[in-house]
């Protein structure tokens, strides 16, 4: 409410600085401070993954991190990776399979997903399923993300 | 396709859907993603009572909170927004209550707003909501169902002498000669708990009224943008040609949003109070107090049989429990009812009744969530089913292979009277049991039981009603339109504008309209821009509910396609010296049957009709607008079929069920996409796992809600679900050209019931073992088989 602060912040390779009240979240900071909707807020509570997002390079989830805590950090989004074309390969793969329905858990499934494949190159489905328990996906069944996921690993084997 | 790049043959093929790619990027824009000039936020004091009177309400400290704009009461809301009475006028008739956008003096469950709150952000209304202090009288409550059926005890509604808010008989030929002259009956009673829909986005709504012209938009995250009109409109007392909803992306819908809520009409009347934009996003937690529930059931069923397994009787009684309101405009009748009506669909049933009813209770209102009623009529059916082959030792296959209506026998009517057409249940079920190789799975669970493994495999054959008529909602005289319609429109580039009154939240809807207008006009997916849900902009109609979208509105879009296309080339025909029949379209070409000559382009004939008009000869009207409707008016609903089977281990000392594997066959009619259908099944099914396995809605005797977080309401993740397997038989149905029959449904219809045999199966070494209370719990399991 008070004793609002001044953070920078570094999104997606450009520097914000902003005047944050300290019990804002990351996710509201992002959506609403900076406009970048891609990321989006489920639970609230850490629980579903829609609102993961990557700090320093490692996901977290900005519901349940404070905007006041990335003071000096680097932070990626849904936005920045899609302009990289960095998971390109994978949500090309996610749309030919029809790996999500209404969308709104894949940004977080897609971030969680890169970082799987950043650690694992070939992970067998089990281990994806493991990685991406912690994403709720409401529509899918989840079977189609799994396959794509998987895909996309054995595609980036194959040099594709 | 590969080959031939003029080919546009898109029906009946898997073909991704072009509106996934913004979402994939992160540049899909649902309602909350949307903000407006001036845009305040509203949050809501809710009622910490499941039943209590307001006696007073002390505002001024909320007012003082930095940056509140209002603090409206509901009593001050009641100038804004005229409360209602939900009832559907040809049920036999409805105990409905007066609900208000907010209550003004008494609430009837815990999570009833009453308060809003006004300021210029969430966080700093939420602030002023805590200040907003209210004088409460608490007054006795009805939380479960056997205490809503006692004739002493507290009323919801103190103006009605029962809780019963609604109930229904249906009978059909000689039930008590039946059940005396049968060689066996079996009786058991199921118990279903109340879920709730868990849309990954929570519901949401900007209301923006603007007083200078009297318009009203709303940005809503809605299934039914018409429907939601209609209604909005009357309670608002503004036309309806005055109030416009536009749907953004949804993320998800299941049918909860659908309905009536208070907080969202209470944000539209204060942005009419107050002109302003008003935003309003449910929080997890208002999601679970104040999102619609589901099921709720105690069923007593009985059947009777023959000593060969023939099902001669079956006899059942139906409480479901209603919450506080019978639901608008929907009410909360059609899920008993349905239980009612599709309970005996499945077989050659010929006596049958049904006492089905609803109770009011001082909790959420339970209302339609993805399957209606029918995941509990297919839960009895097939228990029951189950249970029969148990007592008779009669194999679970071959029970239903006997009581299955021959695949020759349609069109036929139900016991319950409606009309089951083009099914194939044995096709199906043959398919299934060759597909999941069932008597080596027999020969497996043999062998798995001999080391201690508790191997169960469960078996339903369902049958699921689709594509609703007028005569489920609308005969009731509330404004649920079952119509859809489809506007084409040649553009100056020659592309095709297709505008649907169909509404979108991921089944597809985009890609299925789009692949049916390509195809049938014969251009390119990409020569076809689609606009959906805006209320001012596409033709009129029911939106996506009760599996519906590509049977009605796929209908609809075929018939305007097909009338395009005689459109362009008659248009064509005026500009070539050609008649009509002589030319057909090819890849966005029009073309000489005979000479195999391209005539003209499409692009060239949208330059010609927007400015070269003059090359038409005079009289000739340019304008290549079509409208088509289509209404499903041959059938109560299009009825398809489902055959399913898994496999699970039951744990017996922990109570866990893993899930093995599951088998589906399915018959929705034609298939239009392949992948689509596929994956609305297997959405279905995983959703009905959480049904079956997690999710209840927990209440304590005070009827409050113990687990409102995703935390403590446990839904399916990745992790522990299984691949699923899918197959087709395709039985168009007669009813339409296309021949679509509805899929979105079937999965959860079937799974429940298929996860129950499944368990009861795997216990049966166990003796006499029979679990039939949803959800199946470890809890529950160790009390079944005696370890706690």
């Amino acid at each position: 409410m008070s004793n609002k602060t001044d953070i920078s912040v570094n999104v997606n390779g450009r520097e914000y600085t902003r005047h944050v009240s300290p019990r804002v979240s990351l996710a509201d900071f992002i959506r609403h401070d900076l406009g970048l909707t891609g990321t989006h807020v489920g639970c609230e509570h850490g629980v579903c993954g829609a609102c993961v997002v990557k700090l320093d390079g490692k996901i977290v989830r900005s519901c349940l991190t404070l905007a006041v805590q990335t003071d000096g950090h680097a932070i990626e989004t849904i936005e920045g990776l899609s302009e990289s074309g960095e998971i390109s390969d994978m949500q090309e793969i996610f749309h030919k399979r029809n790996a999500l329905q209404c969308g709104y858990c894949t940004p977080g499934i897609l971030l969680t997903a890169a970082e799987l494949l950043e650690k694992t190159a070939t992970p067998d489905r089990e281990e994806i399923r493991e990685f991406l328990s912690g994403n709720l996906c409401r529509c899918t069944g989840y079977e189609a993300i799994i396959d794509a996921v998987e895909e996309t690993a054995r595609e980036r084997q194959d040099g594709k | 396709m590969a080959n031939d790049t003029d080919l546009t043959d898109y029906i009946g093929h898997s073909v991704p859907r072009a509106n996934t790619l913004a979402l994939l990027n992160g540049r899909g824009q649902f309602v909350d993603d949307i903000s407006l000039p001036g845009m305040l936020h509203v949050c809501f004091v809710r009622s910490p009572y499941s039943h209590a009177r307001i006696l007073e309400i002390d505002k001024q400290d909320a007012l003082q909170s930095p940056g509140v704009v209002a603090v409206v009461t509901g009593k001050e809301l009641l100038a804004y927004c005229e409360p209602w009475r939900a009832e559907l006028t040809h049920l036999p008739p409805m105990q409905t209550a007066l609900q208000y956008a907010m209550p003004p003096e008494r609430v009837c469950y815990q999570g009833e707003p009453v308060v809003a709150v006004v300021a210029e952000s969430r966080a700093l209304a939420e602030d002023a909501a805590e200040l907003v202090e209210i004088d409460w009288e608490e007054l006795a409550n009805v939380a479960s169902i056997e205490e809503a059926m006692q004739s002493e005890g507290p009323r919801v509604h103190p103006e009605m002498d029962t809780n019963l808010a609604w109930s229904m008989e249906l009978e059909q030929g000689e039930l008590d000669k039946q059940f005396s002259a049968a060689d066996v009956i079996v009786e058991q009673e199921f118990y279903v708990d109340r879920q709730t829909g868990v849309t990954l986005e929570p519901r949401g709504i900007i209301a923006n009224y603007n007083s200078a012209d009297g318009q009203l938009l709303l940005h809503h995250s809605t299934q039914v943008p018409h429907i939601q009109r209609a209604v909005y409109s009357k309670q608002l007392g503004i036309k309806e040609s005055k109030l416009r909803i536009i749907c953004p992306d949804l993320g998800g819908g299941f049918g909860l949003k659908l309905h009536i809520y208070s907080d969202e009409i209470s944000t539209a009347a204060l942005s009419v109070m107050l002109n302003r934009p008003l935003k309003f996003i449910a929080d997890r937690l208002e999601s679970f107090l104040s999102d619609i529930h589901a099921r709720g059931h105690i069923v007593k069923a009985k059947m009777a049989l023959t000593e060969a397994g023939n099902i001669t009787a079956l006899q059942l009684e139906d409480v479901a429990g209603g919450g506080a309101y019978l639901i608008h405009p929907r009410t909360s009748t059609i899920e008993p009812l349905l239980v009612g009506v599709c309970t005996p669909l499945a077989y050659d049933i010929e006596h049958y009744k049904a006492n089905v009813s609803l109770v009011y209770q001082n909790k959420v209102p339970t209302a339609q969530y993805r399957g209606v009623g029918m995941p509990v009529a297919s839960l009895v059916m097939e228990g029951m089913m189950d249970a029969a082959a148990r007592k008779m030792q009669i194999d679970k296959a071959e029970i239903r292979k006997v009581n299955l209506r021959a695949d020759d026998a349609y069109p036929c009517k139900s016991v319950t009277g409606e009309t089951l057409e083009g099914l194939s249940q044995h096709e199906s079920l043959d398919r299934l049991l060759e597909m999941c190789a069932y008597p080596q799975l027999r020969e497996e669970q043999q062998k798995l039981r001999e080391q201690g493994i508790y191997r169960g495999i469960g078996l339903v054959t369902v049958v699921e009603g689709t594509s609703p008529s007028p005569a489920l909602y609308a005969a009731g005289g509330a404004p649920i339109s079952s119509r859809d319609a489809c506007t084409l429109r040649l553009e100056s580039d020659g592309s095709i504008a297709c505008i649907t009154s169909l509404t979108e939240q991921g089944q597809g809807a985009y890609a299925i309209i789009n692949q049916i207008v390509a195809d049938t006009i014969g251009v390119k997916m990409d020569e076809v821009d689609i606009l959906m849900g805006d209320t001012k902009a596409t033709p009129f109609g029911g939106g996506t509910w009760a599996s519906r979208g590509t049977s009605i509105a796929g209908e609809a879009a075929l018939l305007s396609a097909n009338a395009m296309k005689e459109k362009i080339l008659d248009a064509v025909s005026q500009l070539a010296d050609a008649p009509a029949e002589q030319l057909y379209i090819k890849n966005g070409k029009v073309i000489e049957i005979e000479t195999e000559k391209v005539v003209l382009t499409l692009e060239e004939l949208g330059r010609i009709t927007h400015y070269r008009t003059m090359e038409f000869p005079q009289g000739f009207d340019p304008e290549l607008v079509v409208t088509n409707h289509y209404s499903q008016r041959d059938h109560m609903m299009l009825y398809a079929n489902c055959a399913m089977c898994l496999t699970l281990d039951v744990d017996i000392n922990t109570g866990q069920v893993k899930l093995d594997q599951i088998w589906v066959v399915e018959d929705c009619g034609k298939v239009i996409n392949p992948m689509l259908v596929d994956e609305q099944i297997r959405g279905g099914v995983v959703q009905g796992i959480g049904s079956a396995l997690f999710e209840e809605c927990i209440y304590d005797e005070d009827a409050q809600l113990r687990n409102g977080t995703l935390a403590d309401y446990l839904v399916p993740m990745a992790g522990e679900m299984p691949d699923i397997k899918i197959a087709h038989v395709e039985t168009p149905t007669l009813v339409t050209e296309l021949g679509a029959k509805g899929c979105g449904e079937a999965g959860i219809i079937s799974i429940c019931a298929a996860i129950m045999n499944g368990i009861n199966d795997a216990l049966e070494p166990l003796g006499d073992v029979s679990l039939t209370s949803q959800p199946f719990t470890p809890e529950k399991i160790l009390k079944a088989i005696g370890k706690i």
